[in-house]
């Protein structure tokens, strides 16, 4: 045990003296998943970003949503001796191999945005954010929000059995637990897409009296409260101050519609997974401090209030 | 006359009958159901919505039917929906007007028709696996053109076609309608219809009996292009947006689910389209009859995948023979019993 610290203590030495010669620069690689998704590519240009504002020399290898890919990135960064890795794992099993030989060629790994199952001492910390959490902001923003009122609250969830639905579902209703003035009086799924969004809100409205009995509408993500706001349109109603929509995600569509004050608020999912990470390496790396085995991100609200068309302005180039 | 109308009638009443009975089903579960208004210058309803939410898969089955018709399949449709929503959004959020971004859009979806149709009829490439390379790969290009972003637009022309009204009707409903009636009339009132169903029972017959097939083969295969650019347009312009990763997800299955419901068989030949817009009416009903009911969403699939057995159990040629025989047995019964006496 002795002689793998004094090893380590050696490597980092070597590799802190050999970083110092060019040009003290770190060196990280990062393999993503690919582009599924909007968020996906802004957390990329995000990484990016952060890497450059860093004076990190960031390598990118795009994974095209295969676990092949990934570990064959790892294995050339392993090779090409980077100073660490940072990983958004697009599955959770069959890690093991890859990160042990990462871990002995003394190359921390982050994980970003997801977690895997593999043993904690092999990777040095996963960044992601709390997804019960997030629902539990949204909820207690309408708890606040309606002040006592009673309030008949629909939910649109995330594609059924997918664990963003689970968890945002969950730490919305522990929001709203022993608030007997808010009852979720319908609950369907939308499959997180706007059109699934709208057609489920139509029935929705169909169903309550044509949306008089609905005061809220909460919304596992962004893009199905956008497709919902235009159904209560559609239905003759104002989304924002006839009913009520609180979602997450914070895409930069949201923020366009909070402007205009057809939606109230959104709880963000931040693509910035890399800052922290790039901060826990920096601090690992120059004076051997141990980031926790977790880091959450915050889960920021956003309402009206917030200057929506600055935070559009901001959002729009990165590729959501 | 009255004797097309009563075969008309017979071919259409196991598909009228099931739909009727969904529809008292879910009227039972939903008291208002059938309640019409009128708002926003249209009718405004549960009705309304599902013949509404249904225009893509109706579009599209119109073309499934004439596809499988001839003994085909076309699986590229939802991706071509995906493509063709991606294109208009790309052309009038780049500011070309609306007549030309509907040009090219329908253009790009006979196009990817053709496609499929050469690879048929030239190559005679089996249609599953033929149409299998432009499902994989269509929706890729469409996240190709809109940049993996859903890309929206704010154009009051095109957002029309997916929310406006006329005669009291939304538009979906309206083009769907109207395209239904006209390929309908198209293919029954000149001899296109039977020349299809030709090449469906026996390609090389046909053929060696002076029909071009291969220009009938492919012309199906762009018909159900056109179908699914029409479909990717209301799809997009429904939602202000051309949402690559999702538009038309799964909707080749549904397309084929309602020929199948409206009683036309996969292994080609005799088909009809009223019957497939039936069955797209059918499949619309079970889901927003779901969604009204207020069951837990981890039941939705189940409760479709339920009613759709069933009424293929109705369908099936043994039950069809059950229910012959059980009819006969009962007008039987009677004159035995006087026999008795």
């Amino acid at each position: 045990m002795k002689f793998k610290f004094a090893l380590a203590g050696a490597t980092i030495l070597a590799a802190s003296v050999f970083s110092a010669a060019s040009a003290s620069a770190m060196t990280v690689g990062f393999s993503q998943i690919g582009s599924e998704s909007g968020w996906r590519a802004a957390e990329t240009t995000l990484t990016k970003q952060q890497a450059e504002k860093r004076g990190i020399d960031l390598k990118f290898a795009d994974a095209q949503q295969k676990q092949e890919n990934q570990i064959k990135a790892l294995r050339s960064f392993i090779a090409q001796g980077v100073d660490a890795i940072l990983v958004a794992p697009v599955v959770a099993t069959g890690w093991d191999e890859v990160l042990q030989e990462a871990k002995d060629a003394n190359i921390p790994v982050v994980l970003l945005d997801r977690t895997i199952d593999a043993p904690k001492e092999l990777y040095l910390t996963a960044v992601t954010s709390d997804l019960v959490h997030e629902g539990n902001v949204a909820g207690k923003w309408l708890v606040d929000t309606v002040a006592g009122k009673p309030c008949n609250v629909v939910e649109l969830q995330g594609t059924t059995g997918s664990s963003p639905a689970i968890d945002r579902k969950k730490g919305f209703e522990e929001a709203l637990a022993g608030k007997d003035n808010l009852k979720i009086v319908r609950s369907q799924t939308g499959d997180f897409t706007r059109t699934k969004g709208k057609e489920v809100m139509e029935s929705f409205l169909k169903a309550e009296d044509g949306g008089k009995n609905i005061c809220a509408v909460y919304a596992h993500n962004d893009d199905m409260a956008v497709g919902a706001i235009q159904a209560i349109k559609e239905a003759g109603l104002k989304p924002g101050t006839d009913i009520l929509v609180v979602s997450i995600d914070a895409v930069p569509d949201i923020f366009q519609a909070m402007a205009a004050g057809e939606a109230n608020a959104t709880v963000e999912l931040t693509p910035n997974m890399a800052g922290p990470a790039f901060d826990a390496l920096d601090a690992f790396i120059k004076d051997g401090k141990e980031p926790p085995k977790w880091i959450q991100t915050e889960s920021k609200l956003y309402t009206q209030a917030d200057d929506p068309m600055k935070v559009y302005e901001e959002k729009k180039g990165l590729g959501y | 006359m009255t004797g097309t109308l009563k075969a008309y009638a017979v071919r259409l009443f196991p598909q009228v009958a099931a739909l009727a009975i969904i529809l008292f089903m879910v009227s039972l579960a939903f008291p208002g159901f059938f309640k019409l208004s009128f708002q926003n210058d249209r009718l405004y309803g549960s009705l309304i919505d599902i013949l509404n939410r249904g225009a893509p898969v109706a579009l599209l089955a119109i073309g499934m039917t004439v596809v499988i018709a001839t003994k085909g399949i076309d699986l590229s449709v939802g991706a071509v929906m995906a493509i063709c929503g991606a294109v208009a959004a790309a052309s009038i959020t780049a500011g070309h007007s609306l007549a030309f971004t509907l040009a090219v859009t329908i253009s790009t979806g006979i196009l990817c028709g053709l496609w499929n149709g050469v690879l048929v009829a030239v190559l005679d490439i089996q249609p599953i696996i033929a149409t299998l390379v432009l499902m994989v790969a269509g929706r890729g290009i469409a996240q190709l053109i809109t940049e993996g972003a859903i890309l929206t637009f704010n154009h009051p022309g095109l957002i029309f076609i997916g929310s406006g009204s006329l005669f009291g009707l939304p538009m979906p409903v309206i083009i769907w309608l109207g395209f239904g009636l006209i390929v309908a009339l198209l293919v029954r009132r000149t001899a296109l219809g039977m020349l299809i169903e030709a090449v469906g029972v026996n390609r090389r017959a046909s053929r060696l009996s002076g029909v071009s097939t291969g220009v009938l083969l492919i012309a199906a295969y762009m018909l159900s292009g056109l179908c699914a650019a029409l479909a990717g347009i209301i799809a997009a312009a429904d939602i202000r947006g051309a949402d690559a990763n999702n538009a038309g997800l799964w909707l080749e299955l549904d397309a084929i689910l309602a020929v199948v419901v409206g009683g036309t068989s996969l292994l080609g030949g005799r088909f009809s389209i009223a019957a497939s817009l039936l069955g797209a009416m059918i499949i619309q009903s079970i889901n927003t009859g779901i969604l009204l009911s207020g069951f837990p969403p981890e039941f939705n699939l189940i409760i479709k995948a339920a009613i759709i057995v069933l009424i293929l159990v109705i369908q099936s040629p043994r039950a069809q023979s059950a229910f012959i025989w059980l009819s006969r047995a009962r007008a039987t019964e009677p004159t035995k019993g006087q026999e008795a006496k």
